[in-house]
């Protein structure tokens, strides 16, 4: 028993000598709290609703201002045509397009009914569900206080929902893109890191840097196995994907895998980034692993939207990659996009790498120190 | 006699700790020049430095002629390397490893094969196996020959012997002494006293500090003492005894016998009574010669006064 | 003739095809100091993990302090000291937490415990690194340190793998002073080195050769029986290493 005491008492004083774990055991938890508390949210705030109204009429006019009024929704876009439904999801700050038929509100008077339609943007399932419910919860309570020439209870406003994009609200549709961001993300990184790490634990470093070797050769030395393989690897999740979930490309294949080369040449350099600024193989799996996951789950919108959090995560997720390649992989197989809706994302993307080879080569010590 | 290092006042710092101390020494061209000291000495340190791995806080050095703060670009391409640990690819096979190395400092391994020969014949054999499943011996013939690849002015070898058994220790030696007719500079460090007698030039270090500078002879013969040399099948109790008695300087344990400095250089009749009053009947005392590590030990005492 | 404390009799250890020690053959007496030298490669480490405790042999008879090495390595544990060059001792932890922690580990009262922390660090003129982090103390001081702590339990053996690597020369005879004493208070000491002049040290040393013992004897004899000045003359006239 006292051998056993004097383990634990050991095991005690290791814990509090090591800054490190100590930050783990509290820190990480309380951090992990407060931002799961203010991210997520399956409340809906301020999202897009864009309106094609047919019918131009006083209640279409009235019952527009509820929706708009009731603090869950903005309005994005007036609409003039069905065809313009699918450029207002695509730009992507539109949730939902409601369609007042035409002579809306003569039919609601003189028939007691009349039909609405909320097309919901399918490609973010929870969110489509929601933003459905709410519009017809607030087109319930409309018809309930509706003054008019029929009786209340009589009144029928039928809403017709439909789920662009993703007819049967497959939840996968949602998960199965933020699913790749995530393992891309965290493997490429991983990788570089890792491989850079290595070399400086095992001595091999030294000799590398008293060669004529440059850092940028290093570097990009490092990255190009990778890179290469990476690519047989995206094809093989979206192979997955199609097969095993039945997850569409609609849009076009090449964009796909060439969006998805960039990501991941700018995840093996945020890796290399991260290798030069770890002094181990322990540290740079903990900052690539813990460091990326954590955010990229909750913060980069894969599956909490970031228009349902504070202003100040919003920002913080910009700085994120993932985010960006969220929306790029979800437009290019869920809504079919091409470059010209996805084009700002991509740019974005391509900035990241370049700012992350400068960085690494900048850090990269040629001494040891 | 041109010199391949000339460092003067070289100081090192890490936080608190004071790693070099106004190091200042001079290597000639094509010697075997040795670093004697124990871990902690600061001969990685120094090696790091020369090799352009690190900067000094203070002094200067210079390289085959080039300063080694500003022209490391240059001077990284006549150097060749081993630092301790023998970095070697462990998942990469013997041929793998040296033709990687030819290949980075733009050569091949045919072109300078025949400086490599003797060494790489041992191991060639086995050129497919892979470096992490070679023996210590074998993976120190790899580290050198790959060190050597691209024929460097400099062959720079941080603690090559350091936990290997003393015949491959031996054969290093043989295999280094056998480089001097390509005329490169050899600096070596190592803890094995022994290993010094095979320099050209040593220096003794410690604590950060050079001790002395020399021949490896010259360092012997700069004992200032007469060294006698005492045995007895009573190992411990005769070390004692001879701790005890007060005409000793010091006493060491050196192998079979004890190394021993008297008071006047001489020995008293009272020692032997003294031993035999302490119990050790059976015991032989000789004049010896003093080696370089009884120098070491003499330096490493005055030192610490 | 002092006890026996270890008694090894055709002792094999095999790692699939590969046979690490090919029926090895010996005795350790009480109070002895005993080399254990080879060449790299030669099947030194893994006799050392069989006597230890560590491992079982594949064949043989192999008891140490008086317990056999298939079943009871616990035993064995409890009575022997360990020291390898590697690790010792807790390098974020004091002077006194590691012996604190290490007598609470061998069973020790705490009283005991106290008592031989005082002797220790008097012994060592230690006293003010009492409260002192292990990584701040110099390398000799460390090995010194993990060494008094081996034997803190005066176990019957203790085994030491290359103890004095890389130490200056005179803390490495400082250190075998220390075990001079050690060996006189009755503690068995087993010990590998690739020093060969400890080898001298020795009252017995054996020599082991791709995985067999080629040599074992006083270091006089051997050197006799060789015709050499030393021990290295012996070791290298007769242990070849193993390419392998």
């Amino acid at each position: 028993m006292k051998r056993f005491l004097g383990f634990v008492k050991k095991e005690f004083l290791h814990i509090f000598r090591d800054y490190r774990t100590l930050f783990i055991l509290f820190g990480i938890p309380a951090a992990q709290i407060l931002i799961f508390g203010f991210a997520v949210s399956t409340d809906i705030k301020n999202a897009g609703i864009a309106i094609l109204d047919l019918s131009h009429d006083e209640i279409t006019q009235q019952l527009t201002d509820k929706i708009i009024s009731s603090g869950f929704f903005k309005k994005t876009d007036n609409l003039l045509h069905y065809n313009d439904i699918d450029n207002t999801f695509k730009r992507g700050k539109t949730k939902a397009v409601i369609i007042f038929e035409k002579d809306f509100g003569k039919k609601l008077i003189s028939e007691g009914k009349a039909n609405l339609s909320i097309i919901a943007d399918g490609s973010e399932p929870n969110t489509a569900t929601l933003v459905t419910n709410y519009t017809m919860a607030i087109v319930n309570d409309f018809t309930k206080s509706f003054a008019g020439p029929v009786p209340n209870n009589s009144l029928r406003i039928n809403p017709e929902v439909k789920m662009f994009y993703n007819p049967n609200l497959k939840s996968h549709y949602m998960f199965v893109p933020g699913v790749i961001t995530l393992i891309l993300i965290l493997i490429c990184a991983l990788m570089t890191s890792v491989t850079i790490t290595r070399e400086k634990e095992f001595g091999t470093m030294e000799v590398l840097l008293v060669s004529p070797l440059r850092p940028i050769q290093i570097i990009l030395g490092k990255v190009m196995p990778y890179f290469i393989l990476s690519f047989v690897n995206v094809i093989l999740i979206i192979a997955l994907s199609w097969f095993v979930f039945a997850l569409p490309v609609k849009g076009s294949m090449l964009l796909l895998l060439a969006e998805s080369m960039l990501y991941i040449l700018m995840s093996l350099t945020l890796g290399i980034l991260i290798s030069t600024v770890s002094s181990n193989m322990q540290q740079a799996i903990f900052i690539s692993l813990i460091g990326l996951m954590l955010p990229t789950v909750l913060l980069s919108g894969f599956i909490f939207p970031i228009e349902n959090m504070p202003k100040v995560y919003d920002f913080v997720s910009m700085i994120l990659p993932p985010r960006y390649f969220i929306v790029i992989i979800k437009n290019i197989m869920i809504k079919g996009t091409g470059l010209l809706f996805i084009w700002k994302e991509t740019l974005i993307l391509t900035i990241m790498t370049m700012v992350f080879i400068g960085l690494s080569v900048r850090n990269f010590k040629i001494r040891l120190e | 006699m041109p010199k391949a290092i000339e460092s003067t006042g070289i100081s090192k710092n890490f936080g608190a700790t004071n790693a070099l101390n106004d190091i200042s020494f001079t290597v000639n061209e094509s010697d075997v020049f040795g670093f004697i000291g124990p871990d902690g000495a600061g001969k990685t340190t120094l090696f790091r430095i020369i090799t352009t791995l690190m900067l000094p806080d203070e002094g200067e050095i210079k390289v085959l002629g080039m300063d080694c703060i500003t022209h490391y670009k240059e001077l990284r391409k006549n150097i060749g390397y081993m630092p301790g640990r023998f970095s070697l690819y462990q998942d990469l096979s013997v041929e793998e490893n040296l033709k990687f190395y030819a290949t980075v400092f733009g050569t091949t391994v045919e072109e300078n094969y025949d400086l490599i020969h003797d060494i790489y014949s041992h191991i060639e054999p086995f050129k497919k196996r892979l470096a992490g499943k070679l023996s210590g011996g074998m993976k120190q013939k790899l580290a050198l020959s790959c060190a050597l690849i691209h024929k460097p002015k400099l062959l720079v070898l941080d603690e090559p012997t350091t936990g290997v058994d003393a015949v491959s220790r031996s054969e290093f030696w043989d295999m280094l002494g056998k480089l001097r007719k390509h005329n490169i500079t050899i600096i070596v460090s190592t803890p094995y006293m022994d290993e010094a007698m095979r320099c050209d030039r040593v220096a003794l270090i410690q604590n950060g500090n050079i001790l002395t500078i020399d021949t490896p002879k010259k360092i012997r013969d700069g004992f200032s003492s007469k060294l006698y040399a005492v045995k007895s099948v009573q190992k411990y109790k005769l070390i004692l005894a001879l701790r005890k008695y007060k005409g000793t300087i010091t006493a060491y344990p050196f192998g079979d016998s004890v190394h021993v400095t008297f008071i006047n250089d001489k020995v008293e009749d009272s020692f032997y009574s003294f031993l035999h009053s302490e119990g050790i009947s059976d015991f032989e005392i000789e004049e010896s010669e003093a080696g370089i590590e009884d120098r070491f030990l003499e330096l490493m005492e005055k030192g610490n006064k | 003739m002092s006890e026996e404390v270890i008694y090894v009799h055709n002792l094999v250890k095999k790692f699939g095809s590969f046979t690490a020690n090919d029926s090895l053959s010996f005795e350790v007496y009480g109070g002895e100091i005993f080399g254990f030298l080879g060449a790299n490669g030669a099947g030194k480490t893994t006799a050392l993990r069989i006597l230890s405790g560590l491992s079982k042999p594949t064949s043989g008879d192999v008891n140490v302090a008086g317990f056999d090495a298939y079943r009871q390595t616990e035993q064995i544990k409890k009575n022997i000291g360990y020291m390898c060059q590697k690790f010792s001792l807790y390098e974020d932890l004091t002077v006194k937490e590691n012996i604190v922690l290490y007598g609470g580990i061998y069973g020790m009262s705490k009283a005991l415990i106290r008592e031989r922390l005082t002797e220790l660090l008097a012994k060592l003129r230690f006293q003010e690194y009492e409260n002192r982090i292990i990584s701040d103390l110099p390398l000799g001081l460390r090995q010194k340190l993990a060494f008094s702590v081996a034997v803190l339990h005066e176990p019957k053996i203790v085994f030491l793998d290359e103890p004095t690597g890389g130490v200056d020369p005179i803390t490495r005879r400082q250190f075998w002073e220390m075990i001079y004493e050690t060996a006189e208070r009755g503690i068995t000491v087993f010990v590998t080195t690739h020093y060969m002049d400890e080898a001298e040290y020795c009252d017995r040393i054996s020599i082991m050769s791709e995985g067999r013992i080629v040599a074992l004897d006083t270091p006089s004899n051997l050197k006799k029986q060789y015709n050499a000045e030393n021990v290295e003359e012996v070791f290298i006239k007769i242990a070849r290493p193993v390419p392998s």
